[in-house]
């Protein structure tokens, strides 16, 4: 009967429910944040400064690039421009995988420092900085598997497109996965400011 | 949508198997009555265990000291059963089984909005199940934590804490695609004619809960990935050497878990307010304030979680705001109960069995509730605080509430379901039997509970022993009523007198189909063209 | 469920809220490396608020969808600041 009938809408909400979901998710991180910043102003200060604003600010502008583009590819599809629909997919698992290149580096270069949890360097400077870091990598780790999963989502739409079974009068799916690109997006517009630009 | 050829319409959906055999026309099939009966079985299982657990720790405060456990072995117990209870029976149970099977009915549809993703829901909380479950036979011992996983000793113990912890976290996904799946299906897949008005009272009550589900759930299962995270990594999150505050945890766990209990009551609510103007046979009463009130207490209900944390060194203002919070939520609860019983004033009430679970529903729920106002209120809150009165308002609450709620719904429908009728002469025995034992097994609790008997301990003071030991007998009668009303299901199901269509007399779209339903549940989808509860 | 007629965003619409979410991330960052102590996070905050809010409406179609979407999300937003007001309302009362 599923095939009978399509609801467009019906999924479009699905969707949304489910990106709130994703939201209360990271909500409770954001809750943590609060309490703790609260708790220890001057060291999440400090702690801040230990991050590297240009990668971040350049992370920020590749995520906000591919948000533009697999937005694109919704308008392209709906214009019947199939090879373009694919070109910004593509450019968009493009665009993330070279936002998690970034991490990686910068995520290497806490480490060499001793820097990560549990590490006995980062217990040994106090409360705020462990929780600061604590934080810091649970969240864009978190973050981080979000776009993972997103890049694998955006690869079948990719296929999707491909082979036909998105097209121009039936493309829901699509943008079903750019919803949630947006919402990554939107989850580091503010773990940006919150960790990279406090000090 | 009227395709249907005339003969598939009189195939029941039991014998429909889509051309499967064997255990693959359960586990294979989409079909979301079939996916109700799945989580009705799997709930039953675990609920076997559950129970066992349960009886274990009524026989071992049977006596002072140890009696059949130690310590360490109590402490488990009681964690698993909480476990068990909470994350694998009653946050699902009425949803995930009377929701799943008669929601898309009610509403005059023929499935849930997705599905396949509904059978998903289910293949997830079996994992998470098993998880669980095998927290209490893998390497270093069952988890000792209590169902709440309080930080730091949930980090900190030797004990399986993992997959316990991970299962909770799984079948927390579970519930959020159910309750996702439910909202989007009361949006988009009703009936023409029936507007939000016009709408049965149960799927009411599931829109409410399948809110808390998708809005609460999360935030646990953070809090339970970041306890992980504290195991696993030694981040700090909730570790005080560390800097890292356990209240916190408290507050973000209580987040979810007290939404939670209205997971688990609203569908109940909704169910008694299906039974009660079916055998009082009389439209129901206030069935605005009834719809208001459920989705104020969906509301209310999610902004008074601190009233678990009065003694744990909250600030003030927090524990005056959450007392304040909680009194509040009392309010569209009582509203409830007064339409309940209003509906029942000056109607012509025959006490057949369902009835009878609702109207011991009405009882314990009161007493539950009232129990409930004593522990908002802040100063009497700090002398029974983690006492066995806890105890007993939370199983007036959950296994009154919902309980009762569950067994009454499934006396209801069950001639829907199976398309055959109970003994009604055993079944009323049985829930006699069960009702009273309930209320000796969980009534001696509150007075335990004001004489400062604590909760979570394996021995106590001698001055204990008497209520102790009738608690503990009533388990076993309680015990005797269950299994008598499983029985009796049970047999019936195979055996029992073919049902007819609408064999109790009810109004909404479920007793206008053929019992059992056949697989699409409507040869055409139906109009509706009057207000729900219609007694002409 | 008749069939609505979708709406189609222009690539000029999308390219020129590009261009403003990468002005404002720039704004937020210099705002931010002068010291204004105290009113730099907030500030960078409150471009974050701006920014979420112009992916959420264009680039999320949240303008041109259904009104059920928009009210839907407003809500989910506000109980997660009042479900954050609240658990400050411990810490901050200490």
């Amino acid at each position: 009967m599923s095939n009978v009938h399509r609801d467009d809408i019906g999924s479009k909400l699905g969707m949304w429910l489910f990106i709130f979901t994703e939201i209360l998710l990271f909500g409770g991180l954001f809750i943590t944040y609060a309490v703790y910043r609260y708790l220890h102003p001057e060291a999440f200060h400090l702690a801040s400064q230990e991050l590297d604003v240009p990668i971040g600010t350049i992370n920020t502008i590749i995520l906000l690039i591919s948000s533009a583009t697999i937005a694109m590819s919704i308008t392209a599809i709906q214009q019947k421009k199939k090879k373009l629909t694919l070109w910004l997919i593509a450019s968009t698992i493009v665009l993330a995988a070279i936002f998690l290149i970034n991490k990686y580096f910068e995520w290497g270069a806490k480490f060499e420092h001793g820097i990560f949890p549990g590490s006995e360097y980062l217990d040994s400077l106090g409360y705020g900085d462990v929780l600061f870091f604590g934080l810091y990598f649970f969240m864009t780790g978190l973050h981080a598997f979000h776009i993972i999963i997103g890049m694998a989502v955006l690869g079948f739409m990719f296929y999707y497109v491909k082979i036909d079974r998105l097209t121009f009068d039936n493309f829901q799916l699509l943008e079903n996965g750019g919803l949630y690109w947006h919402l990554v997006d939107l989850i580091w517009i503010f773990l940006f400011p919150l960790f990279y630009l406090i000090a | 949508m009227s395709e249907n050829k005339q003969h598939d319409a009189q195939k029941s959906y039991l014998e429909e198997t889509g051309g499967r055999k064997g255990i693959f026309k359960w586990i294979l099939s989409t079909d979301h009555k079939r996916i109700g009966l799945l989580y009705l079985y799997s709930i039953m299982s675990w609920f076997f265990i559950g129970v066992t657990l349960g009886v274990l720790m009524k026989l071992e405060l049977i006596a002072p000291g140890i009696t059949i456990m130690g310590a360490q072995s109590y402490n488990a117990t009681f964690t698993v059963h909480g476990v068990i209870m909470i994350f694998l029976i009653v946050i699902p149970g009425l949803p995930a089984v009377f929701g799943n099977f008669m929601l898309p009915i009610q509403i005059g549809a023929k499935d849930v909005a997705f599905p396949k993703l509904n059978l998903l829901s289910w293949y997830i909380y079996i994992a998470g199940s098993i998880l669980v479950v095998s927290s209490l036979f893998a390497g270093g011992g069952p988890p000792d934590t209590g169902w709440t996983f309080y930080a730091p000793y949930s980090f900190k113990t030797g004990t399986n804490m993992l997959p316990a912890v991970l299962g909770a976290f799984v079948l927390g996904f579970s519930s959020i695609l159910t309750g996702l799946n439910f909202l989007v299906t009361i949006h988009r897949l009703r009936a023409p004619g029936m507007t939000w008005l016009k709408m049965p009272v149960f799927p009411w009550t599931l829109y409410g809960t399948a809110w808390i589900q998708l809005l609460a759930t999360p935030i646990v299962g953070i809090t339970l990935l970041m306890v992980i995270g504290e195991r696993i990594f030694n981040i700090g999150f909730f570790d005080p050497a560390k800097g890292g505050d356990p209240i916190l945890y408290q507050h973000l766990f209580w987040i979810y878990s007290h939404p939670a209990v209205y997971i688990m009551i609203l569908p109940a609510m909704g169910a008694i307010s299906e039974i009660i103007p079916t055998f009082a046979r009389k439209t129901i009463f206030g069935y605005r304030a009834i719809i208001v009130s459920t989705l104020a207490i969906a509301f209310v209900g999610y902004f008074v979680w601190g009233h678990h944390m009065f003694t744990s060194g909250m600030s003030g203002t927090a524990l005056f705001t959450f007392s304040i919070l909680t009194f509040i939520v009392a309010i569209p609860s009582a509203i409830k109960v007064f339409n309940w019983v209003s509906t029942m004033h000056q109607g012509s009430i025959s006490a057949d069995v369902p009835f009878l679970w609702a109207a011991s529903f009405i009882f314990v729920f009161m007493i539950g509730g009232l129990t409930g106002l004593i522990l908002g209120a802040l100063a009497v809150n700090v002398h029974v605080h983690d006492t066995a009165f806890v105890v007993g308002h939370f199983h007036f609450i959950v296994f009154g509430g919902t309980g009762f709620a569950f067994f009454g719904a499934l006396h209801y429908w069950f001639p829907k379901i199976y398309g055959r009728m109970y003994d009604r002469a055993w079944a009323k025995t049985g829930w006699i039997i069960f009702f009273i034992g309930f209320i000796t097994l969980y009534g001696p609790m509150f007075y335990l509970g004001i004489r400062g008997m604590p909760r979570r301990y394996f021995d106590y003071l001698p001055d204990y022993h008497g209520p102790n030991i009738i608690s503990s007998l009533g388990a076993l009668v309680m015990v005797t009523g269950f299994v008598i009303i499983v029985i009796n299901l049970f047999k019936s199901a195979r055996s029992g007198e073919k049902a007819e269509m609408n064999p109790w007399g009810g109004t909404n779209l479920e007793w206008r189909i053929p019992s059992p339903p056949p697989l699409e549940n409507f040869d055409e989808i139906p109009t509706i063209d009057k207000a729900t509860y219609k007694y002409d | 469920m008749a069939e609505e007629k979708h709406h189609i965003t222009s690539y000029k619409t999308y390219l020129l809220v590009l261009v403003a979410l990468i002005i404002f991330t720039l704004l937020s960052v210099t705002i931010t490396q002068i010291e204004l102590s105290r009113w730099a996070t907030v500030a960078a905050l409150l471009i974050a608020g701006i920014k979420s809010t112009f992916v959420l409406l264009v680039f999320m179609h949240l303008k041109f969808d259904l009104r059920i979407f928009r009210v839907m999300v407003g809500l989910i937003i506000s109980l997660l600041v009042v479900v954050i007001f609240i658990t400050m309302l411990d810490f901050l009362f200490r």
